[in-house]
């Protein structure tokens, strides 16, 4: 009660002195970047997924080549789960005598259950969303099909036995599926009219897929419900796994979010170290009074631990207050984005926050305060008697463990936090090292200035220990400025210019080699230049290393998707631009011909594959056996044609297969592919601009999740300078009193404390500059796969923002210190 | 004997080796004594005050306060004896800046969880001239202002010792000597054991007895005339 009592009138008295503000602001943002964070990770996280849950035009959904069980369907009722089916298979159109090959697909009301269909009035013509599905006696068709069929809307067609009116031009479904599987142009029909086709018949190759959406929660419990229910040959499929190229913007994303929420935790971690020493140096001639009168170490230790107990729940409940701000603002920033429901802000990341806090405080608050408890009560008689340093390096120990706990409950990737901990830790030490080279330099520079410029860079080489300390923190704090102001821009920059604004929006698929020239004439005459044709074969793969495919066991859905279904094979002479090898080599211009098998790395991971494994492949009926010669890590979403398995040209010659192409096509040039079609009625026209547009979306958004998280690590960064200028002003204090007193103008003493700083921050800027640069380039090449290119600007404003920056704000904080009058300081010492 | 100290040697370690500050000093002081500890700068009394105070340990030898051997006591141990039966009159006063005057004598009886603390410390001022001044800060009084506060403090939880380093050192000679009379006076009221380190011969005088330090070895303990 009593140490209670203590605590908070010390707590009461520190707050109002000011002394606790640093280690207040601190805590408070790395409490209001965690919340944020959180928020974004989960909410936002479950938002975009429901975008990418377009592409399954549900949250679940169930594929099956039998009827699906009506009992599913009462479990998702029962759930509260919104339901719906579709039933496709491909069949033949008629009009008169011309017929097309087509997907027929039977909805039920209320497809999609995510996602719009879309629908427009001429063939190619410009699309817009509807939330209708057709009329019983209604066919809404494929532009491919009207072209092929030289249809006009308002037409009967004849599909099976049924005649359907051609009432609207289907432009895009949500689950038309972004792989090259659903070749067929398709027509939607309202499942109340399928009976009446008569199509389906014993031996009908119908797909029948249940889906299902609704609040995460229940969401997850029908998925549990269908993984232990699902009969064989029932396919659940799942957002993850529906899309590449959305997954891996997401994956990206997250990324530069949780790194954004690193590097806050990071900086915040050092502000209150540096908050905790100037706590320790303020409260120490207090504690050694106190232990003089006859306070013990449990009674120092406990008052400081719960005044800092009180200021962490303080800094928890202003820094949620704060995260929950952020989080209005951020809904109200993507209030156009996510469509689906929000789910409410809960008080979740409470505890996770208060824990947090705790964490930082016991890493790097502990160790000062243990030491606190231990200051020698001679102290009040001799002022050089200071407590003895922790033992076994505890103080290290202590820090390293909080920070590893933090960092990993934050993103739970060991690999990163570990790499993100080593990357910080160098740091440290390069710019500690770097820093005591530059003091050292600057101790020489000091002749032939004038007097305040030889005050100021003196004072930096005499406090040596300070200023490298000084220098580190103010390195650190513009570094992640700099990164915020000229390498984040960079690295959004080149997010963007990977997906850019004419990446291929079409693929042409089923190109017959007899077709080849003469499609290529077409694009040439017509204005769409000249892509590059990859040839395609299909084939299974029939067994690994001698084992046949059915005899090995693997784990999980995908790698047996890729063993049970035809893969497309190509062959390229080099390495296509998307790719990058990460093991083994590429073929040279003597090894065309061989044997050998190029896998991305997906395939690889799924299939457990390593270099030389041999793979059989059944090639329509012919067995080929290839050696696993390199492994490539494929960027999806670059949307240029991509393959799990490259060989080298001259090994599938005899193989004929199709070949395929991407291009872009503008909205006017669209129409051309009426043409198109007609001229070359196998080839199949894939349109990805709506999935390219999601992405881009996501990408936009994403970026501004980004830079709003990025606000918290710039408050991180300034409050570690304010921390590092704070460090120093009893020092200063004493200095420019005892100066005043030999003689020296306010106005010279200021000006030397100017220089100081400036020289200080010129320092800084140069560290600043360099890690800058470095970080960027690691976390562009390892991190995100990008290309990234040094930027000069880095060093332009790191050495002037940072001379200007430090020693404006500096000198601003110090003059109270320089103009207070000499006898107050004196006195008071 | 309140506080003992027999054999006592410091040793500190410096660039240059091993350091003698203190050498084989022994030294008595009985209930209500006052002794002064007198000698040049540098000569140890300081480090010795620490000492006798249980401030810090001895490199050898053993010191008792009220009959208690602090050597065989931990730090808290000695805390604890400090608390009970130690009181301590600063150069620089030591007082608290966040604090009031009330409440910085406040101080000592609140570590000892004292219900009475308000009212003792009230008191205390009072004995020291300072009720009207009992709401002000340590930056709102004088240098005088200040000790007195200190003395206060130092009187209110009724030391059997009191110690004092240079308690005149900070003050102008008439403030220093009302000062002095202050805490004289206190000490015969609270009869208390006040044993305090000058470079001022006057004030040295005025103790019981003088114990002369030079260069860490005590040079004569002569008898000065009884209060």
């Amino acid at each position: 009660m009593q140490r209670l009592r203590f605590a908070l009138r010390n707590l009461w008295r520190d707050l109002k002195s000011g002394e606790l503000a640093v280690l207040l602001l601190a805590l408070t943002v790395a409490v209001a970047s965690l919340t944020a964070v959180g928020f974004f990770t989960s909410r936002i996280a479950q938002g975009v997924r429901a975008q990418a849950a377009e592409v399954l035009a549900a949250d679940l959904r169930l594929e099956s080549a039998h009827p699906v069980n009506p009992a599913y369907d009462i479990e998702a009722h029962r759930l509260g789960l919104r339901a719906a089916g579709v039933e496709s298979f491909p069949t033949a159109i008629f009009n008169g005598e011309l017929s097309q090959l087509a997907a027929l697909i039977a909805v039920t009301p209320g497809y999609p259950l995510r996602g719009h269909v879309k629908i427009a009035d001429t063939p190619f013509g410009a699309a817009r969303t509807t939330e209708r599905i057709p009329q019983p006696g209604e066919v809404w068709a494929d532009a491919r099909i009207m072209a092929q069929l030289k249809l006009a809307l308002g037409a009967k067609l004849k599909i099976g036995a049924a005649q359907l009116r051609l009432a609207e031009v289907l432009d895009y479904r949500p689950d038309q599926g972004t792989g090259f599987v659903n070749l067929a142009p398709a027509a939607l029909i309202n499942v109340a009219d399928l009976p009446a086709t008569q199509l389906i018949q014993p031996g009908s190759r119908v797909t029948y897929a249940a889906l299902f959406a609704g609040a995460p929660a229940a969401v997850a419990e029908m998925r549990e419900y269908l993984i232990a229910h699902k009969q064989a040959g029932e396919r659940l499929r799942e957002v993850d796994e529906s899309s590449r190229q959305l997954n891996s913007a997401i994956d990206r994303a997250s990324r530069f979010l949780s790194l954004a929420s690193l590097a806050s935790v990071l900086l915040a971690a050092v502000a209150v170290a540096m908050g905790a020493r100037r706590y320790v140096s303020r409260h120490i001639d207090t504690v050694a009074l106190l232990k003089c009168m006859g306070a013990s170490q449990g009674f120092v230790l406990s008052m400081s631990l719960i005044e800092l107990l009180l200021l962490a729940l303080a800094a928890v409940a202003a820094g949620a207050l704060l995260g929950d701000l952020a989080q209005r603002g951020i809904a109200w920033l993507l209030k156009g984005l996510i469509r689906s429901e929000l789910p409410p802000a809960s008080l979740e990341p409470l505890p996770i926050a208060l824990v947090t806090v705790l964490a930082m405080l016991i890493g790097f608050a502990l160790p000062a305060l243990l030491q606190l408890r231990s200051t020698p009560p001679v102290r009040v008689l001799r002022k050089t008697a200071e407590a003895p340093a922790l033992r076994y390096g505890l103080a290290y120990v202590l820090a390293l463990g909080a920070l590893f706990a933090i960092l990993w409950s934050l993103v739970r990737d060991t690999e990163l936090v570990l790499s993100v901990l080593a990357g910080a830790l160098g740091m440290g030490v390069v710019l500690t090292l770097a820093g005591y080279a530059l003091v050292r330099l600057t101790g020489r520079l000091r002749g032939g200035v004038g007097v305040a410029w030889r005050y100021g860079l003196a004072n930096v080489s005499r406090r040596g220990g300070a200023s490298v300390v000084q220098i580190v923190a103010f390195g650190l704090g513009l570094m992640m400025l700099l990164l915020l102001a000229v390498v984040r821009g960079d690295l959004l920059a080149d997010w963007h210019r990977s997906l850019p604004v004419d990446a291929p929006n079409n693929f042409l698929v089923n190109i017959r080699p007899e077709e080849r020239a003469p499609l290529e004439r077409f694009l040439a005459s017509h204005g769409l230049g000249k892509p590059a044709m990859y040839p395609m074969v299909r084939a299974r793969i029939t067994a690994i290393n001698g084992v046949p495919a059915e005899r090995l066991h693997l784990k999980g859905d995908t790698a047996r998707g890729y063993l049970e279904r035809e893969q497309n094979l190509t062959w390229s002479e080099r390495l296509m631009d998307d790719n990058q090898l990460i093991a083994g080599s590429w073929w040279t211009a003597q090894e065309l011909g061989r044997p050998f098998v190029s896998v991305s790395s997906e395939y690889q991971e799924a299939l457990g594959l390593k270099l030389g494994d041999a793979l059989t492949f059944d090639i329509a009926g012919e067995t080929l056996t290839a050696r696993v010669s390199s492994i490539r890590k494929v960027r999806w979403d670059s949307f240029r044609p991509n393959f799990f398995l490259v060989f080298p040209p001259q090994l599938l010659d005899g193989a004929a297969g199709t070949y395929m192409t991407s291009l872009y096509l503008t909205p006017e040039q669209r129409p051309q592919l009426v043409d198109l079609v007609r001229e070359f009625p196998t080839v199949s026209v894939f349109d990805v601009d709506a999935i390219l547009k999601q992405i881009r979306d996501i990408m936009d958004r994403a970026s501004l999740a980004v830079q709003y998280v990025f606000l918290f690590t710039l408050a991180a960064g300034i409050v570690v300078l304010l921390a590092a200028v704070q460090s120093t002003r009893d020092e200063r204090r004493y200095e420019s009193a005892m100066l005043r007193t030999l003689g020296a103008s306010r106005g010279t003493v200021l000006k030397g404390v100017a220089a100081e700083f400036a020289a200080l921050g010129f320092l800084s800027g140069t560290l600043a500059a360099f890690g800058a640069s470095a970080i960027g380039w690691v976390l562009a090449h390892r991190l995100f796969s990008l290309h990234y290119e040094l930027d000069p600007w880095v060093w332009g404003v790191g050495l002037v923002c940072g001379t200007l920056l430090v020693g404006v704000a500096g000198t601003l904080a110090t003059r109270r210190v320089v103009n207070t009058p000499p006898i107050v300081t004196l006195r008071d010492d | 004997m309140v506080l003992e100290a027999s054999h006592v040697t410091k040793t500190v370690t410096s660039p240059e080796g091993p350091l003698t500050i203190l050498a084989d000093v022994s030294l008595a002081v009985r209930r209500q004594e006052t002794l002064a500890i007198v000698g040049a700068s540098g000569a140890g009394k300081s480090t010795l005050l620490a000492l006798l105070a249980g401030l810090d340990l001895p490199t050898s030898g053993r010191v008792s306060i009220a009959g208690i051997d602090l050597s065989r006591l931990d730090e808290d141990g000695r805390a604890a004896v400090r608390g009970a039966h130690v009181g301590f009159v600063f150069q620089s006063f030591h007082l608290i800046p966040a604090l009031t005057a009330l409440e910085n004598v406040m101080l000592p009886l609140e570590l000892h969880a004292r219900r009475d603390a308000r009212s003792a410390a009230l008191e205390a001022l009072g004995q020291v001239g300072l009720e009207p001044r009992i709401a002000h800060y340590p930056r709102q009084l004088s240098g005088g202002e200040q000790q007195r506060v200190a003395i206060a403090r130092a009187f209110v939880a009724r030391p059997a010792v009191l110690f004092a380093d240079e308690p005149t050192g900070n003050l102008d000679t008439h403030t220093g000597e009302r000062i002095s009379d202050l805490l004289f006076d206190l000490n015969r009221e609270h009869g208390s054991t006040l044993v305090l380190v000058t470079h001022d011969r006057a004030l040295a005088r005025r103790c019981g007895r003088l114990f002369e330090l030079d260069a860490g070895h005590a040079v004569a303990a002569a008898p000065m005339q009884a209060q």
